[in-house]
C-alpha cells in the first residue's frame, strides 16, 4: 500500500461516549493506508477536538459518534472550524446514526456519514478521492 | 490395564480406523467447505470429538453435580426445574418520568426485576446543566441529578418487592445512596433491599471508558461500598463483575472470561486486604457475560466461568463459604453482534445468543432488541426481546433438564481448552502484578484492539460472516419505527435541576460535602457521607467533584498512531 502523501487526519471521539471500538479500527487502518493519524482519545469537548486539529494541522477530521448526540456534536464542531477560518478541512464522521439524520448533516457541512456495516477498505477509498492536502 | 483405559483403547483404535476408512472416503468425494472451522473469535474447532478428546477427563472433578462444586452444571440443584432465570431487560431514557412509566410497562408484561440504564452525563458523573452533557441528556437512559430524579424514578414502585440492578460505575456510590434514600422514605428496611450495582470500574479502563478518577482511588471507594453493604445492605450485590463491555470493545470470548475472572480476583483481593473475611462478601459479587453468536463457544465460556470462580475462591482465598464459590451471572446478548442491515434478522441472532445463555446457566438475562444498532429500542421491539426469552423459557424444553449439554465431548473439551487459555492470560495479568498494573500498562486494551481489529479484518476480506452485511445483502425491508428523545427532555432536566437547587436546605448541603471531602482525605468510609449529601440533593456532579478534589482525575490523552 503505497502511502499517501501528506494527509494528515484526526480521528476524534467528541463527547462523553465512550464506545471507541470503531474509531480505534478506523485510526488504525488509515494508518495501514499510509495517512498520518492522530487519534484524540475519549472524552473531548467540541472546542478540544478543533484545537487539536489547528495543532496538528490535520486535513480531515473523521468523528465517531455512538450516543445519540451526533446531530449536536457536528454542528458545533462546524461552526467552530468556521470560526477559526479551517472550513476547508474535511469532516467525516461515522456511528449509530439514524438514515432520516444523514440528510441534516450533510446540509450542514459533514461530507459523508458511514453507516454500520462500512467497510474499512470504503472508508480508506473515500478519504483517499475526497480529502487533500490543505494549502498551508 | 484398567477397564477405563481398556475402554478408551478401543474406542481410540476405532476412531483411527474410522479416519482412516469412512473419513478419508467421503472426504475424496466431498472435501470440506473453503471455510475457516473456528468460532466468532477464532478459536479453532475440530471436525469431531470423541472420548478421546476428553482423556485423562474425571467427571467428578470436572463437572461435579448441579449446585456443588464446581460448579461446572449450573448454581443451583434444580436450576429452570426450579426457578426460570430472572427476565431482566435494561431500561432508561429521557426523564425519570419517562423510565418510569416504561418500568411499570416492563413489570405489567411480566418481567421480573428492574434494570435502571443511565445517561451519559450520569454516567460520567456529571449534571445535566454541564458542557460535556450538551445533547446527552436522557439519550441514552434516564438522566438522574439529584435525589429528587430517583424520587420520580421508582415512584409506585414498592422497593420491598422488586430486585433492582442499577448499572453505574463511577459514581456508583452515590447512586446506591440515592436508592437507600428512596427506600429509607418509602419506610423500607435497607436489609430486604434485593439488587445489583455494577460497580465494576476495572473493566471501565479496561473497555467501557466511563472512568472518573484514576484505577487507585477507584478501587478504594469500591471498597468502601463492599464494607458498607456488607454491614447495612446484605442482600445487595455489590459488584457485577462485567465482561459484557470487554466483550462489546472486541474482546475474543477467551479474553472476556480471562479479564473478567482477573477482575475478580482483584476486587476480592482488594476486600481482604482491607481486612474483610472473604466469606463476608465475596458471596454477594456476581457476573455479568455477553452471549454473543457462536453458541457453543459461549455456553463453553460460562461453564468454564464457574469452574475457575469455584477454584479460585477455594483454593486462592481459602473461601469457606459454598455461597462464595458460586460464580452467579446475570447474561446480556451480544449488542455489537447486531447489524443495522435487515434489522429483524436480529431477532434470530438474539434467539441464539440467549439460548446459549439458558444452556450456559445464567441466573438473569437482558434480550437486546432488534432495532438497538439504529437507536434506542421502541416499545415494540422491547416486548418481542421478552417474548424471545419465554418463548426459550416456556415452550422450547430447554429448561426441563439441569445443564443438558454436560458430558457432550465437544462442550466439556471447549470448556476445558476455553479454561486453558483463559488461565493463560490470567497468568499473565499477574506476572504484571494484577489487574490494576496491567491496565495501567495498557495490556488488556491492547489485546481487545488487536482482537477487534483482527475481526473487523475478517470481516473486510469476507473470511468471516455477517449476514445482511458482506453475505445474502439483497433485500433490506422498510427501517423499522424508530424510538426518539424529546428535545423537551433536556429542558424539563435542567428546570428541575436548577429548582432542586434553589429550595434545598443550603446549610445542610454544603456541611454534607464539606464532610465528605474531609472523609475522602481519611481513612474513613466515604459511603456515609455519600448518603447525607444525597439525602440533602446535593447533584451527582457535586458528588463526583467533592471526591474529585480529593481523588484526582483519569485521563486519556492524544494518540499519535
Amino acid at each position: 500500500m503505497g502511502s499517501v502523501p501528506g494527509v494528515r487526519l484526526l480521528v476524534g471521539k467528541v463527547g462523553l461516549d465512550g464506545h471507541d471500538r470503531g474509531a480505534k479500527i478506523i485510526a488504525r487502518a488509515l494508518r495501514d493506508a499510509g495517512f498520518e493519524v492522530v487519534y484524540t482519545g475519549l472524552h473531548q469537548t467540541p472546542e478540544m477536538v478543533v484545537a487539536t486539529a489547528l495543532q496538528e494541522d490535520v486535513d480531515g477530521i473523521g468523528l465517531s459518534i455512538l450516543s445519540g448526540a451526533h446531530l449536536t456534536l457536528f454542528s458545533k464542531i462546524l461552526k467552530l472550524l468556521k470560526e477559526k477560518g479551517s472550513d476547508d478541512i474535511v469532516v467525516f464522521g461515522g456511528g449509530i446514526i439514524p438514515d432520516e439524520d444523514t440528510p441534516k448533516l450533510l446540509e450542514a457541512g459533514v461530507r459523508c456519514i458511514f453507516t454500520p456495516g462500512t467497510t474499512t477498505q470504503q472508508v480508506i477509498d473515500w478519504v483517499r478521492r475526497n480529502v487533500v492536502p490543505r494549502r498551508r | 490395564m484398567s477397564g477405563q483405559d481398556g475402554k478408551t483403547a478401543v474406542q481410540a483404535g476405532a476412531r483411527r480406523a474410522w479416519d482412516e476408512t469412512a473419513l478419508k472416503k467421503a472426504l475424496a468425494q466431498k472435501p470440506d467447505r473453503p471455510a475457516s472451522f473456528t468460532t466468532v473469535s477464532d478459536f479453532p474447532i475440530g471436525r469431531l470429538y470423541t472420548a478421546e478428546d476428553l482423556d485423562g477427563w474425571n467427571a467428578s472433578d470436572r463437572l461435579g453435580l448441579p449446585g456443588e462444586p464446581p460448579f461446572t452444571r449450573g448454581v443451583h440443584p434444580t436450576m429452570y426445574r426450579g426457578r426460570l432465570w430472572t427476565m431482566r431487560q435494561f431500561a432508561g431514557f429521557g426523564s425519570a418520568e419517562d423510565t418510569n412509566q416504561r418500568f411499570r410497562y416492563l413489570l405489567e408484561h411480566g418481567q421480573t426485576g428492574l434494570s435502571v440504564a443511565f445517561d451519559l452525563p450520569t454516567l460520567m458523573g456529571r449534571d445535566s446543566d454541564d458542557a460535556l452533557a450538551e445533547g446527552e441528556v436522557g439519550r441514552e437512559g434516564v438522566a438522574i441529578d439529584t435525589l429528587a430524579d430517583m424520587e420520580i424514578l421508582f415512584r409506585g414502585i414498592p422497593l420491598a418487592e422488586v430486585s433492582t440492578s442499577m448499572t453505574i460505575n463511577a459514581p456508583a456510590a452515590i447512586l446506591l445512596a440515592m436508592y437507600l434514600a428512596v427506600a429509607e422514605k418509602q419506610g423500607v428496611p435497607f436489609d430486604v433491599l434485593e439488587g445489583t450495582i455494577q460497580n465494576d470500574i476495572l473493566k471501565e479502563y479496561i473497555a467501557q471508558k466511563e472512568w472518573i478518577y484514576p484505577p487507585g482511588p477507584s478501587m478504594r471507594l469500591i471498597t468502601d461500598m463492599i464494607v458498607f453493604c456488607t454491614g447495612k445492605v446484605p442482600k445487595w450485590n455489590t459488584i457485577s463483575i462485567s465482561g459484557y463491555h470487554i466483550r462489546e470493545a472486541g474482546s475474543t470470548a477467551v479474553q472476556e472470561l480471562a479479564f473478567t475472572l482477573a477482575d475478580g480476583l482483584a476486587y476480592v483481593q482488594a476486600g481482604v486486604d482491607r481486612g474483610l473475611s472473604v466469606d463476608a462478601f465475596a458471596p454477594r459479587l456476581s457476573f455479568f457475560f455477553n452471549a454473543h453468536i457462536d453458541l457453543f463457544e459461549e455456553i463453553a465460556k460460562l461453564r468454564a466461568a464457574r469452574r475457575m470462580w469455584c477454584r479460585f475462591l477455594r483454593e486462592r482465598f481459602a473461601a469457606k463459604n459454598p455461597r462464595s464459590w458460586t460464580l452467579r451471572t446475570h447474561v446480556q446478548t451480544a449488542g455489537c453482534s447486531l447489524t443495522a442491515q435487515q434489522p429483524i434478522n436480529n431477532v434470530v441472532r438474539v434467539t441464539i445468543q440467549a439460548l446459549a445463555a439458558a444452556l450456559g446457566g445464567t441466573q438473569s438475562l437482558h434480550t437486546n432488541s432488534l432495532d438497538e444498532t439504529l437507536a434506542l429500542p421502541s416499545e415494540d421491539s422491547v416486548r418481542i426481546a421478552l417474548r424471545t426469552q419465554q418463548i426459550i423459557a416456556e415452550e422450547s424444553g430447554v429448561a426441563n433438564t439441569v445443564d443438558p449439554l454436560g458430558g457432550s465431548y465437544f462442550v466439556e473439551s471447549l470448556t476445558d481448552r476455553m479454561e486453558e487459555a483463559a488461565l493463560e492470560y490470567i497468568r499473565k495479568i499477574e506476572a504484571m502484578g494484577g489487574m490494576v498494573s496491567a491496565i495501567e500498562r495498557g495490556f488488556p486494551q491492547r489485546e481487545i484492539a488487536e482482537a477487534a481489529y483482527r475481526y473487523q479484518r475478517q470481516l473486510d476480506s469476507g473470511e468471516k460472516t455477517l449476514v445482511g452485511v458482506n453475505k445474502h445483502t439483497e433485500g433490506s425491508g422498510p427501517p423499522p419505527p424508530l424510538l426518539r428523545i424529546d428535545h423537551e427532555v433536556e429542558r424539563a432536566q435542567l428546570d428541575r435541576l436548577r429548582r432542586v437547587r434553589r429550595e434545598r436546605d443550603q446549610g445542610r448541603h454544603a456541611r454534607s460535602l464539606a464532610a465528605l471531602e474531609t472523609a475522602a482525605r481519611s481513612d474513613e468510609n466515604v459511603v456515609p457521607h455519600v448518603f447525607e449529601a444525597v439525602r440533602a440533593y446535593a447533584s451527582v456532579q457535586e458528588i463526583s467533584d467533592a471526591l474529585k478534589n480529593v481523588f484526582g482525575t483519569y485521563r486519556e490523552g492524544a494518540v499519535t498512531l
